[in-house]
């Protein structure tokens, strides 16, 4: 039977989509993002980790395995649980990662149960991904939240190991394809928010603006920068770029948010 | 906020407590003068009542709308000697005890010491209930099995109806002479009894009319003296609504209010009336007058909420009246809980929010003051923007409104029996407790300690905290060779103290019913007056006793550690766990590691652990529901709190949950601090396994950070949380929106904290006069962030 390497499920998420969701963390990514906040999401093999928990002056050492093989049936159950939070509040499951289409076997038999059980489903994706195999997905998925982070391709390279060609032309092609898009722009102080790429950024989702068939706005999600993750790089051992930056606040985005409103966009801050 | 409402507040928030023996005095007055002595006992009462409102003081503050004051002045608390005495030792912990203290001064301690006290020393309804109590009643009363309300608090919990609006005291005097007219002589035994009963009514009745009429007396003094012609005006304006009601039927809204309030005071002076007596649906009885006086041009807008707001702090200016003894020193919280409802059904079942449901709202938001408290009826008939109204009201972080499922309230009301009507005109009081408004006397009898009857199952009937064999021996725990043979014997352990309680309840009942009637308050509700039956005699339409199950979170998984580690898994025998509970895990730092992070736990949507709080609530269920009690009443059970998890996890050693030695227990329905995480949906999904319907009444309590409320969008998901857990049933939730840091800030800094308001448990509180233990169990509910 197929399974997925799934490394969380997340219960009560109000930030991926809309309602409250379920949100399901895919193991393994391309995409290694500076200001990643799921770096436990990287690696496409289960880990293990040691998690210290102080009790009566003691210590113990809790070993976590980060990863489960779990098959369609576990996951659909997991997601069910929240059935009728979703109902009354207009949300479902968002599948997210690390990359979810990585494991797009898996996720396209997910996603095809979730529309048999009559639950939501979005895509947190990065668009790197093929196109046949996007556009396989893309037509049993209901929405899709697509990071569009950096328009230069040296500089997205360099920030985030791949390169944003496919990643563009993706989500130019569902766009004019008819799906339902919210495009997620995560400010990173120095490095996302420069004035050259947020131009660039802007005139890019005017252009998808123009291009959106899906009859729903095109909305874009300013995500702020937050460190939440420190605590997960020193535990895993794993280096982080971003050890001295400081969290933005959701008012620092408000100039931002009117500049793009300014120009007719769809703007929020946060999801 | 007018300038005037805004001098009343700030009046009342500086107010400081202080003990009245005006009240007490009075009392002992007229017992000592023997007008009562060869009357009935309801005659005796009225007249003491009537005594008491011809001679207090009549406390008129300046400037504000409805008048009126329980003391002779703003939080001047009186006592209750005829219930309750306290002595000097008493007068000196409320004097001295750091939280919500009572100061008492020399004139009120002289009156103690040589009138109060030697007067009613043997006397006092205390003092007879716990000399008519069984010795087994006695000692699982002091082991913290369970608490008893009654023991200083006269029988409370109902909650006014539309009556008032509708009759004058004229009115019900009449419906009295009827009731006379109609008795049977000839074939009825009673009658005697229900004459004497209806007799006392119509003194109360004319009590409160000559009540209100010394106010208006003194309000037309202060006329006559008044210089500026506004003023004038208004004293006489305000003379005139108390020259109407309560003796008629009011027409307004500002005698709408002044009637209720005089009620009000009538029912807190007569007796000290457990908690919660208020005027329930208040945007419902309102409304009509609201709507005529916006037609006819006589009310606006500003206006109703300017007297709304004068209403309100003529609650905060009364703190519930402090006990004696033990409790006086241990409970600190205590404020009145009057608690308003909001929104819900009419009795057609339809939506019965209105926009004066909305401006109530707007102005529980302004008031931000502790009493009234407040509450939002939310029925699936209701529409969203009635709730998100309030829940915007929530992320102000002042913990009300609390949030209710009338459609589960209507469902266990007409379970209990309730015709439909009355169920819909019915809703929560106190804290949690569901009841007919109007129509029943719905009586809190005691908390239930559950954890505790475990740890004497344990223990094979005895209490390891004293090593007394209070409860039944059955068996040692190392011979039970399977889960449910441990379950079994918990079940017979916890239906014996059941029925040790419910037998104590009768007691106490009969001795209300015969010494401490309530003519005044039996006036009131339906169908008193009818039956020529006092209140406390089983006179109300409804009749019900509540024991209020405490700790369920901690019985879940104390009972689901033992099925996982020692019956299901094996890793520690009976004996070895037996022997961590009894060292409090000292040297069984492991084991406690395993117990707290490696076993199953309640709230987190997992059958395995919340299979016991299925089945420990039908085994408290079944011991208690449906068992008649002496007033012609039923037994019920509830689960809430107040603050008792904390003292009943004070006489309880450790648990085999994890939980150290006289730790505070889980409060309510909500999981074991800190235990619950995998976010609000488990903990709605676990919760709601639990049939709400055949309670009275659950808490739930959810701490959010306030940023669950920031948006529009957030508060629509905040919305469906609560139209969830509502769809499966749930009773109430409640959400407490403070960040663990900023409590943390108020413990160090307490000054700078002094409007702080939490939710405690179905009712808020200003966190600075909760007691550490408390403070630092509210920190550490666990704080849900996604």
């Amino acid at each position: 039977m197929n399974k997925g390497l799934i490394f969380e499920i997340r219960r009560f998420t109000v930030h991926d989509g809309p309602g409250i969701r379920s949100t399901v963390f895919f193991k393994g990514c391309q995409l290694g993002c500076w200001w990643c906040h799921n770096p436990e999401s990287r690696s496409s093999i289960p880990e293990e980790c040691i998690k210290t928990i102080n009790l009566d002056g003691k210590t113990f050492y809790l070993k976590e395995t980060i990863g489960n093989w779990m098959t369609v049936d576990e996951v659909i159950h997991e997601i069910r649980l929240d059935r009728i939070f979703f109902e009354e509040s207009g949300g479902g499951v968002t599948f997210s990662g690390g990359e979810p289409l990585m494991q797009h076997d898996f996720l396209l038999e997910v996603l095809k149960e979730c529309r048999n059980n009559g639950i939501h489903t979005a895509i947190d994706t990065s668009g790197n991904s093929d196109p046949e195999t996007l556009e396989k997905i893309a037509g049993h998925a209901d929405l899709f939240l697509y990071d569009l982070k950096l328009m230069d391709e040296a500089d997205h390279i360099r920030f985030t190991g791949v390169s944003n060609k496919i990643i563009l032309e993706n989500l130019m092609h569902l766009v004019s394809e008819g799906r339902e898009v919210n495009v997620r722009f995560p400010v990173i102080p120095g490095i996302t928010d420069t004035d050259k790429n947020v131009r660039e950024i802007k005139e890019f989702l005017l252009f998808l603006r123009k291009k959106n068939k899906s009859g729903k706005p095109l909305i874009t999600s300013l995500l702020p920068y937050h460190s939440s993750a420190k605590n997960k790089y020193r535990r895993l051992h794993v280096d982080n770029k971003m050890s001295d930056m400081d969290d933005l606040t959701r008012e620092s985005l408000f100039p931002l948010k009117n500049e793009f409103e300014a120009e007719g966009l769809d703007v929020r801050i946060g999801s | 906020m007018t300038d005037r409402i805004n001098k009343l507040r700030n009046k009342s928030l500086n107010a400081v407590n202080r003990l009245s023996a005006e009240r007490a005095s009075l009392v002992t007055d007229f017992y000592k003068s023997g007008v009562g002595d060869n009357l009935s006992a309801p005659v005796r009462r009225a007249l003491a009542f009537e005594y008491i409102l011809l001679h207090k003081y009549i406390c008129l503050n300046e400037g504000e709308l409805i008048v009126g004051e329980r003391g002779p002045a703003p939080k001047a608390t009186p006592t209750y000697p005829e219930i309750n005495l306290h002595t000097m030792e008493d007068l000196e912990i409320l004097d001295a005890r750091k939280k919500v203290s009572f100061r008492v001064d020399e004139e009120t301690r002289k009156i103690y010491r040589e009138k109060i006290i030697p007067f009613w020393t043997g006397k006092s309804n205390r003092e007879r209930i716990m000399g008519s109590m069984s010795p087994e009643w006695l000692e699982a009363y002091n082991a913290g099995i369970f608490t008893e309300f009654q023991e200083q608090r006269a029988p409370g919990h109902t909650v006014c109806g539309a009556k008032i609006y509708r009759k004058g005291m004229r009115d019900l005097i009449e419906e009295i002479h009827e009731a006379q007219s109609r008795l049977d002589w000839k074939k009825d035994s009673a009658a005697p009894a229900k004459n004497e009963e209806l007799k006392a009514m119509e003194i109360a009745a004319n009590a409160i009319i000559g009540f209100a009429g010394r106010h208006a007396d003194k309000l037309e003094e202060l006329a006559k003296a008044a210089d500026d012609i506004q003023r004038k005006e208004e004293l006489l304006r305000l003379a005139g609504i108390c020259r109407h009601v309560p003796a008629y039927a009011p027409r307004t809204f500002h005698e709408a209010l002044q009637y209720y309030w005089f009620i009000h005071l009538g029912v807190i002076t007569e007796l000290n009336p457990w908690d919660s007596f208020n005027p329930g649906r208040l945007d419902q009885h309102l409304y009509p007058f609201y709507k005529i006086g916006l037609e006819d041009g006589t009310l606006t807008k500003e206006k109703a909420t300017e007297l709304l707001q004068s209403f309100w702090i003529k609650f905060n200016n009364h703190p519930s009246p402090p006990k004696v003894g033990v409790t006086a020193q241990e409970s600190n919280t205590y404020t009145d809980f009057c608690l308003i409802n909001l929104g819900g059904v009419k009795p057609d079942g339809s939506d019965a929010v209105n926009e004066l449901t909305f401006l109530i709202l707007d102005v529980i938001e302004e008031m931000r003051i502790l009493q009234p408290s407040s509450m939002v009826q939310i029925s699936h008939v209701n529409p969203d923007s009635f709730v998100h109204r309030a829940l915007k009201i929530i992320k102000t972080g002042f913990g009300q409104p609390s949030f209710f499922n009338t459609d589960a309230i209507v469902k266990e009301l007409v379970r209990q029996g309730k015709s439909i009507e009355d169920a819909r005109n019915g809703g929560a009081s106190g804290c949690v407790e569901a009841g007919a408004f109007g129509t029943e006397a719905y009586i809190l009898t005691g908390y239930f300690n559950l954890p505790k009857v475990l740890e004497i199952t344990l223990n094979n009937g005895t209490d390891p905290q004293t090593r007394k064999s209070i409860g039944l021996e059955t068996g040692p725990a190392d011979c039970f060779q399977t889960f449910d043979e441990l379950l079994d014997a918990f079940a017979s352990q916890l239906k014996y103290f059941i029925d040790i309680k419910i037998n104590g309840n009768n007691t106490i009942e009969t001795i209300f019913m015969e010494s401490m009637p309530v003519p005044f308050l039996s006036l009131l509700i339906d169908d008193c007056i009818a039956n020529g039956k006092d209140y406390n005699a089983g006179g109300a339409r409804y009749n019900t006793s509540y024991i209020q199950g405490v700790g369920l979170g901690s019985i879940t998984d104390s009972l689901t550690a033992l099925k996982y580690h020692v019956f299901d898994k094996k890793t520690i025998s009976m004996t070895g766990m037996l022997k961590a509970l009894m060292q409090d895990f000292q040297d069984f730092g492991e084991l406690r590691f395993e117990l707290v992070y490696h076993t199953p736990k309640y709230g987190n949507d997992d059958n395995y652990a919340d299979s016991q709080a299925l089945s420990v609530f039908e085994i408290f269920y079944h011991a208690v529901d449906g068992r008649s009690t002496a007033r012609g009443g039923i037994s019920r059970i509830n689960l809430l709190p107040t603050t008792s998890h904390v003292y009943f996890g004070s006489v309880i050693g450790a648990l085999p949950d994890g939980r150290k030695a006289k730790e505070p227990l889980s409060e309510g329905i909500s999981p074991v601090q800190g235990c619950d995480v995998h976010g609000p949906t488990a903990v709605v999904n676990s919760a709601a396994k639990l049939d709400h319907i055949r309670t009275g009444g659950t808490l739930l309590n959810q701490k959010f950070s306030p940023s669950f409320f920031d948006d529009e969008e957030s508060i629509q998901k905040m919305t469906g949380l609560i139209r969830s857990y509502f769809r499966m049933n749930g009773h109430h939730i409640q959400f407490n929106v403070v960040s663990a840091e900023t409590l943390r800030d108020a413990q160090l800094h307490p000054e700078k904290y002094r409007d702080l308001i939490v939710r405690v448990a179905g009712y808020s509180d200003y966190f600075n006069d909760l007691g550490e233990d408390l403070q630092n169990e509210i920190i550490k509910r666990t704080e849900q962030i996604s």
